[in-house]
């Protein structure tokens, strides 16, 4: 199947009005003839199924979580973009677009990015409507701050908790709907999988964590809006919870994975420490607005006090190599660029795994009131983990697996190639290319959930009977018996394998195979490495696995194994996508393809493309299809941020 | 590090529980104490026993899920700290620790650890919104706001909604995650056209849920891993009884002309 972007043509800035002029409207007294599923309630699904409920649709939204206020966007700190211009410091619609596609190293959709950047100014019009807590000024307008990647202040917050206060403002408006009666929410459950009749989604089977019940639901059409899938590291700043299985079970199911091997290692997280690990914590990147990276000059003296290491003996490292944006790069380059000093021996703490983010000079400046006031809770957060205050040492971080730009092929319309079947948010690859701007994700997830979906999805649905009305498919019809069955069989295996090794353990082990070879730095020895030993774990997995208790419970262990299962399918698909890309981009840095700088080296000549991969059932080399980006608006050229 | 763990096992709602005794050494005093509860279950596997059902996600002590009272104290010893962010270095060696649920009527227990916190969503959906239509809102500056009635605010808005203000109260009262809710919005200038409503309808689904009174222990207080003020009670109780003296207002007149 060739790959149909949908995209619109004609001058970029008329493109989404021209689109949506061209959308077709169901009538409001038959939107509630039509049922929308709605899996994931962050950012893009809590607002997506509020705002369809808000249309009149009749929604039914699920989380594993037992809130739809938990979902992980709540963990998102630093702030959210949007092209406003309220510091008259030359931002615009056209250069949040420029930066953002740059950013991604031109791997987007320039029509995607475009519109991305258009809806992000009533973004925050909606929140701030709805009360999101926006930092303010002394005047009572709106205060801006400036993030990783660009040279404007655009970026809006709410102090460092910024993805709770978006994610509770669409909490909110979902509660709302809930009460009203449009929305049905279903905390505590897991999508295992899709339903596809006769080529279009029609449901989806979940599992019932308190209980364990299997159940079918049934729709006109299927959102996923289910995050990244950053824990196939076993390590990341994700939730214990965050996971691939709703995209993944899509995907083989019939939906094309596009650009999985498109991971964001995050440059300011608290370093790794013992084995017993269970997860990183990001610091968020507002720090380095007022932070100074460095370490040693000499490796020599990577072992000593921070305070005992002289001025001249140290080496601010990003401000040297990139003098115009410093400590501002964007994530990649930040990323890299701490590997390499501590693959040199310079790196600080256990292990030499870490650098220095040092507050002393701004703390000096602007006094230790105005810093605590920008970053308090982010410094106890850090005091709480490590139990070293900030304010008197400098914080030690690392990169740490943060966001998956990779996600489910979608078109201009967010469906993907199923039809009927919408990928928003983190789950679907379309908008940051190979590397995501900060505070671009929250702008992202909400754009899809308020802005997008609610006009595309009626485009799909217009020219359909609702299933309330045809009745064409039922609980009964025979594709959605044996999507049960297939989930019902699915757990009842891993029950009984009873082999001895725990779910925790596969997972760490796959997760340093993934960190080691296909993390920040990849090369074709080791992709090819783990290649050949993902699937043999895979395959005792299956064989040794320990799963205790029943299915008919609440029992956490079965929920991470199927989990665990899915990951050790998605990492070898990951590897594969990362070998076949020969040339590094963004937060892909192949070891073959380099400046001599050390900076990654694109090649647009052979790989100026979305790679889509289609799986082609259990044990077959999954097929690549090609969509060639096009570029008319921002020139292709090396990324600089010197 | 070692530790005598006490755990509340409880297999439903409905089955009673109990108090289980376990071992565990070679903790180090760097790990979480989730980390350590991993740690435990990790081997409660492997010796082929049920493992210890707790709620836990984001493990950064935002998202409100993880929810236990450890020594009679939700969310353990540290103050202004969710679980997930307690760390084994609080403990002394050799201690005995016990580990409980949130305990509430309200909160009824799903699996050992775990309970089911519903009831807040129900709260939300009494009243603890703006209603603004997505696309129809005006220009974010368009409104401006103080920046002392938005920190405020913030200030307000910054609970998790974990449930430790209730599992700490004596009373399992809901009146410190309630009034967070309800002064987060009745702040705020846009909170304020559906102000009344908002915070009777509230109230009373507070009062249906099963939720106790508040009589000022503030225990609640104390226990809020996010320092909210149990001041913001007292303003709520402000804006009910104002609400009340304004709709016994409304219906006298309303009354008049009919």
């Amino acid at each position: 199947m060739a790959l149909q972007s949908k995209c619109p043509t004609g001058p970029i800035e008329q493109r989404w009005d021209k689109h949506r002029f061209n959308l077709k409207l169901v009538n409001p007294a038959n939107k509630r003839k039509y049922e929308v599923i709605v899996v994931g309630s962050g950012l893009a699904g809590g607002a997506a199924a509020a705002t369809l409920g808000e249309l009149g649709y009749q929604v039914q939204c699920f989380c594993y979580q037992d809130s739809p206020r938990r979902a992980h966007s709540i963990a998102a700190q630093g702030g959210i973009n949007a092209a406003k211009n309220y510091q008259n410091d030359g931002d615009s619609v056209f250069r949040l677009f420029y930066d953002t596609v740059k950013g991604g190293d031109y791997r987007a959709r320039e029509s995607n990015v475009y519109r991305l950047a258009q809806v992000s100014v009533n973004i925050i019009d909606q929140c701030a409507a709805q009360g999101v807590p926006f930092a303010r000024e002394y005047g009572g307008l709106l205060d801006n701050r400036s993030f990783g990647g660009a040279q404007v202040s655009r970026t809006f917050y709410a102090r460092g908790q910024t993805g709770q206060q978006l994610l509770l403002g669409a909490y909110s408006v979902l509660e709302r709907q809930i009460a009203a009666g449009t929305v049905t929410m279903h905390s505590r459950h897991e999508m295992l999988e899709l339903i596809v009749v006769d080529g279009r989604a029609r449901g989806i089977v979940t599992r019932d964590m308190t209980n364990g019940k299997i159940e079918t639901h049934l729709a006109d059409a299927v959102i996923l809006a289910t995050g990244g899938y950053g824990n196939v590291f076993f390590l990341s700043t994700n939730a214990m919870g965050c996971n691939v299985t709703a995209t993944w079970r899509a995907h083989k199911k019939g939906a094309y994975f596009a650009n999985p091997c498109f991971t964001q290692i995050h440059p300011t997280c608290i370093p790794v420490k013992g084995d017993y690990q269970s997860k990183l914590t990001l610091m968020s990147e507002s720090l380095r607005n007022d932070g100074r990276v460095w370490v040693p000059k000499n490796a020599a003296d990577s072992g000593k006090k921070p305070g005992d290491i002289a001025e001249g003996e140290r080496d601010y490292y990003l401000e040297r190599r990139y003098p115009a944006f410093g400590n501002l790069v964007p994530r990649d380059v930040a990323s890299r660029a701490a590997k390499v000093v501590c693959d040199e021996g310079r790196g600080v703490g256990p292990g030499g795994l870490g650098v220095y983010l040092d507050f002393r000079d701004s703390i000096q400046r602007l006094g230790k009131q105005k810093i605590s006031e920008r970053y308090g809770n982010l410094f106890e957060m850090y005091h709480h983990i490590t139990d070293e205050d900030p304010y008197q040492v400098p914080m030690r971080i690392y990169p740490a697996v943060h966001y998956t730009m990779g996600g489910l092929w979608v078109d201009y319309n967010l469906m993907s190639n199923v039809p009927g079947l919408f990928v928003l948010g983190e789950a679907n690859f379309s908008d940051h290319g190979a590397n995501r701007l900060g505070a671009s994700a929250l702008m992202q997830g909400l754009a899809d959930g308020y802005f997008v979906i609610p006009y595309t999805i009626g485009d799909y649905l217009a020219n359909l009977k609702p299933t309330s009305v045809a009745k064409d498919v039922t609980k009964d019809h025979a594709e959605v018996k044996a999507a049960k069955k297939a989930v019902t069989e699915r757990t009842k295996k891993l029950l009984e394998i009873n082999g001895k090794r725990t779910v925790d353990s596969f997972h760490r082990e796959l997760g340093k195979i993934m960190w080691d070879e296909c993390g920040m730095a990849r090369s074709e020895k080791g992709l090819k490495k783990a290649l050949e030993k993902i699937p043999a774990m895979r395959e005792e997995f299956w064989k040794n696995v320990r799963v205790p208790g029943s299915g008919e419970a609440m029992n956490q262990e079965l929920e991470k194994a199927g989990r665990v299962a899915d990951f050790l399918e998605l990492g070898e698909l990951m590897c594969r996508d990362a070998l076949d890309r020969n040339e590094s981009c963004g937060g892909h840095f192949r070891e073959e393809s380099a400046t001599e700088e050390g900076e990654a080296k694109r090649d647009d000549e052979k790989y100026c493309y979305v790679a889509a991969w289609e799986h082609q059932g259990e044990g077959k080399a999954p097929t690549l299809h090609k969509e060639s980006l096009e570029f008319e608006y921002v020139k292709l050229s090396q990324r600089s941020y010197k | 590090m070692k530790f005598k763990l006490n755990v509340w096992r409880q297999e439903n709602a409905k089955s009673a529980g109990r108090f289980e005794k376990y071992d565990i050494d070679g903790v180090t005093s760097d790990q979480s104490f989730l980390e350590m509860l991993d740690v435990l279950n990790e081997k409660l596997v492997a010796d082929g026993k049920a493992p210890v059902v707790f709620d836990h996600d984001c493990r950064e002590g935002i998202c409100g899920m993880c929810s236990l009272v450890v020594n009679g104290r939700p969310h353990g010893p540290q103050d202004h700290a969710t679980t997930c962010q307690l760390h084994m270095r609080k403990f002394t060696d050799g201690e005995e620790i016990t580990i409980e649920p949130w305990r509430a009527g309200a909160f009824p227990v799903i699996r050992d650890l775990a309970v089911d916190r519903r009831a807040f969503d129900r709260i939300i959906q009494a009243g603890g919104y703006i209603s603004v239509r997505t696309g129809a809102a005006p220009d974010a500056n368009a409104i401006p706001v103080s920046k002392e009635i938005a920190d405020r605010a913030m200030d307000a808005a910054a609970c998790i909604g974990c449930g430790a203000c209730v599992a700490a109260c004596p009373n399992a009262s809901a009146m410190l995650f309630t009034a967070a809710k309800v002064r987060h919005l009745n702040l705020l200038p846009q909170g304020q056209p559906e102000k009344d409503r908002r915070t009777t309808a509230m109230v009373e689904q507070m009062d249906a849920e099963g939720f106790g009174a508040c009589t000022n222990h503030l225990e609640c207080e104390a226990a809020c891993p996010k320092a909210i003020s149990a001041d913001f009670i007292g303003e709520l109780n402000r804006d009910l009884a104002a609400a009340i003296v304004r709709s016994r207002g409304e219906s006298e007149r309303s009354g008049d002309s009919a």
